[in-house]
This record gives C-alpha cells, structure tokens and sequence, in this order.
C-alpha cells in the first residue's frame, strides 16, 4: 500500500503540502508516483512566479504519460528543486524528501483548511 | 464494453495495471515499463497479445486471393514460414499491416491488428466477392477462438525448448523449436492440442509468438511463466512493447500507418513486391516509387535535454512547421527522447536537424538511420 505521512496535508489532484511558518513545500504522493512510474521528466515552475490554488504550474512525465501538477495552494514561488529537474527519478525513489518540486509562500493561510488530512487522502486512494 | 483476453484473469493475479487499447481492456504494466523493457533487453518477457486478430485463409486459390490482396509476395513463402506484408487499398493508403503465415500447403494465417479485426474482415470479404476464383478461397475470422502470447528477450533460448519439448508436427520440420530460424514456423501440442510456434517478435530481440486456442493460453502462460524462470522471465505490458518497437522503428497502425498514408511513405518498400504481378494499392505505390513522395517517416532522437515527444507534437525545420511526431517516448535503452515522424522528403536524410515542439516550446533533436536502438554487438 501507498505510504501516507500523518505529518501532511493532501490535495485530490495527489499533490502533498508540508508546512513551515508560512512556506509550503509541494509534492506529489507516493500513490501518485507509483500509478505514473518511470518519471523520466520534472518542470518546475519558476522562481517569483505567483500561483493560485489549482492551477498548473509544474509538469511531471513519464515514459507512458506528461502530467499537471496543481499547486495546492496560492502564493510565490520562493524555490525551486532543481535536484529533482536533474534527476527525475528522485520522484520516485523520494516522493516525500529529496523528490519535491517547489516551495511557496502561502498567500492566504485558510485555503490550508480545505486540503485532505492524511486519513481523507487514504481513504481517497482505497488505502 | 471492451473486450478482454483469455488471459485477463492472469493480469489481474500478476498485478498488471490495465487500460484501454483498441478497444480491449490490456496491461500496460506489471512492474514498470522500464523495468518491463530493461527485462526484454537483457534477458526475457512474455506478452499477452491475444487482442491481436487472426484470419485463417485456405483453399487452392489462396495464394493467388493473398497476392492480389497483400503486397509481398506469398509464393516466396514454403510451408512454415512467414513474412511481414501490408493490405493496401487502391489509392496504395494501410488497411493494416500484418503477418502472413503459410501453415501446409494451402492454409495460410494471417495476423492483424486488434483495431483493424472489424475493417479487415470488411475488406477481405468485398475483396474476395470480387476474386474471379474465390470459390477455391475459404476466408474464417478465428480471432474469438486463438488467444497469443509472444515470448521475446536474448535467454528465451534458455528454456523455450523445455516448455514445447520434442520435434515439430507440422509447418518446418525441426527436431527442437530453438531450430526454427527467423520467420519460421512450427506447430507443437500444449495439453493435447495444437500450438502454432513463430521465431518473430515485435520487440528487436529474438524471440518466439506463439499462437494457441483460447482455452488452453492461461495454462500455456502459467507453463512458460513457471519454465522461465531459468531466463529470468517476466510478464510485460503493453507499455514496454511499445517503448520496445518504437527503439527499433517498427510501424504501430493508427501511428507510423493509416488509410491516407502508404507503404512507401512509411518506408516500408521492402515489403512491397512491385514486380509480383497485380494487386490493390498496386498502381498508385508504384506511381510513388517512381516519382518520389511528398512525405516520408523518419526516425530521430532528442539532442537538447527535455521531456520526451510524444505523438502529434509538430515537427519543425527551417523556421517552419514540417511535419508531426507519430511515435514519441523516452528511450529506456538509451535514455534520451526518440520518436517517428512524417517530414517532407528534403528533410528525411539522416543527420537533418529539426526541432519537436513541446508544449509550446522547441527542443532540438536530429533524425537518425533505423533503427534508433542497435543491439550491441
């Protein structure tokens, strides 16, 4: 079964938010990773780009299939992870670490609110 | 509804991963498509292609119908052997392209694509009402009824002959199936009935497609599965078949071939036996030979670092729009992009620098001799 840190929060689109003051750092989940396998391309968005929640900004690919990933919530790109552009199998070995994608400073703390506890997103996922 | 394999039920227990192809509910994977194609590199996989279509042509007249019909040559066929060939319609444009098979004497077996079983039946039959000696043609759609699995990687070798043991009982007489040469086909008995044996594939590495009756092929993949294990034999999808034969630029219909599109173009004239006598499609390919086409499928690799290229992203040259990707991927073999596209003929020679937009972005790559993918030697 997919791994599902108790620690974060989830959005439905299977990106995962880690929080720290007010700088979120956006995944994607182990569940996400392991039905896409093979990630063999990351896009991350850049630096001082501003985001709303929901919309695209970032690109996870496959050998199969290219992918969205949502920005679970709105803010300013402060970084980066290059890391993981470099070195796109990172998301899968580390989906949770070394595999994340960017970091924002959140815009409005209460859109924290609507993301899945750890327990949604499991069920969500039939875990 | 789509429709699934005999074989569905094993998926399942393996724990393939399944979608939807050509309307038939398949595995993409089991592991993952790299490690799926890595497996068929370097030692062994079996694949579940019973989707695939199967046409049984018979009668003294069938060699004759099939050379009017297809564009190589039957009569260069013996019994037990096969031949790649294509089934064109008169402006010369893909019905399919398929396996030709002469089993005895007079029979013959045609393998075809999942998607084209409904069109090919179509014209087979209007092309048959129309052959002056069809009353020694029997035309039989067994596709319910044949279930296949191809069994593909350099340590097939290891163990196939363990799973079908003894001599050959029809088709090219062999003592063992590792005899069989490329193309050849034997047929042996799994649990009392008869299996077809075919040294083919689709993947670039050596290996067997066997063809068996619907009722015996979960029995027959469990054998080989549990036989295999010597050759480190893992079940793939459909994923790494198609990794595996875009490596080494074999056509998938719907993609590189299609009604508008022909043999010549997709540089398939090898396979189109002009001097043969008549045949559908004849006229209008051999138009093509001579005069040139205005499009041709060249294959290439990705020389800047981006995402891979996947089918319909347009193809540029020049400063301009020339053509499309058909068949885009990420190489696990050589870990790089490569695709197939369609470019006018000015810029289909090897070395030719062109450009695959991705998402709104262009990426330079160069097209290359094919196959993309060499075995080491």
């Amino acid at each position: 079964m997919s791994n599902v840190p108790a620690s974060l929060k989830y959005a439905k689109s299977h990106e995962w938010v880690s929080l720290t003051g007010d700088v979120a750092t956006v995944g994607i989940t182990d569940h996400a990773q392991h039905e896409l396998t093979d990630v063999v391309f990351v896009e991350v968005p850049a630096v001082g780009r501003k985001v709303k929640a929901g919309e695209a900004c970032a690109v996870v690919e496959s050998v199969k299939t290219a992918s969205d990933i949502y920005s679970p919530v709105s803010g300013e790109v402060i970084e980066a992870n290059g890391e993981v552009a470099n070195n796109p199998a990172l998301v899968n070995s580390d989906p949770f670490g070394k595999g994340w994608f960017f970091k924002l400073k959140l815009a409005n703390l209460a859109e924290l609110n609507v993301l899945l506890p750890a327990a949604d997103y499991a069920k969500q996922i039939g875990g | 509804m789509l429709k699934r394999t005999p074989l569905f039920a094993a998926h399942q227990k393996a724990g393939g991963k399944l979608i939807e192809f050509g309307g038939w509910e398949m595995p993409v994977q089991y592991s993952s498509i790299v490690d799926e194609h890595l497996c068929v590199r370097r030692a062994a996989g079996i694949f579940d292609i019973s989707h695939m279509g199967e046409m049984k042509v018979s009668g003294h007249e069938a060699a004759g119908f099939l050379n009017a019909t297809l564009t190589n040559d039957i009569n260069k066929l013996l019994a037990g052997q096969g031949q790649y060939t294509l089934m064109c319609n008169e402006r010369g444009g893909v019905i399919d392209d398929l396996y030709a098979y002469r089993l005895g004497e007079t029979e013959y077996l045609l393998i075809i694509n999942a998607s084209r079983i409904e069109p090919d039946t179509v014209w087979l039959e209007a092309r048959l009402a129309e052959f002056p000696q069809r009353a020694g043609v029997k035309l039989e759609n067994v596709s319910d009824a044949t279930a296949a699995v191809a069994v593909q990687g350099p340590r097939v070798v290891e163990f196939i002959d363990q799973c079908f043991p003894g001599a050959s009982q029809a088709g090219t007489q062999v003592a063992r199936v590792t005899e069989l040469k490329k193309n050849q086909i034997g047929r042996w008995q799994f649990q009392g009935q008869a299996v077809w044996i075919g040294r083919t594939g689709y993947t670039g590495e050596d290996g067997f497609e066997i063809v068996a009756p619907a009722g015996i092929i979960e029995a027959l993949w469990n054998h080989v599965l549990a036989l295999g294990h010597v050759g480190c034999l893992q079940p793939c999808g459909l994923g790494a078949r198609d990794t595996l034969r875009t490596e080494v630029c074999y056509p998938l219909y719907g993609h590189e071939l299609d009604e508008t599109t022909t043999p010549i173009e997709a540089g398939l004239g090898f396979f189109v036996a002009l001097d043969k006598g008549e045949f559908t499609g004849r006229a209008a390919l051999a138009e093509q030979k001579a005069n040139g086409v205005s499009k041709r499928c060249v294959a290439f690799k990705m020389t800047d670092r981006s995402a891979p290229p996947r089918p319909h992203y347009p193809i540029w040259a020049d400063g301009e729009k020339v053509g499309e990707v058909v068949s885009g991927t990420q190489s696990p073999s050589l870990n790089v992009g490569i695709g197939m596209g369609y470019v006018p003929p000015q810029f289909a020679e090897v070395g030719t620098k062109i450009e695959i937009e991705i998402r709104g972005r262009r990426f330079a790559a160069e097209t290359v001799k094919k196959p993309i993918y060499r075995k080491p030697a």
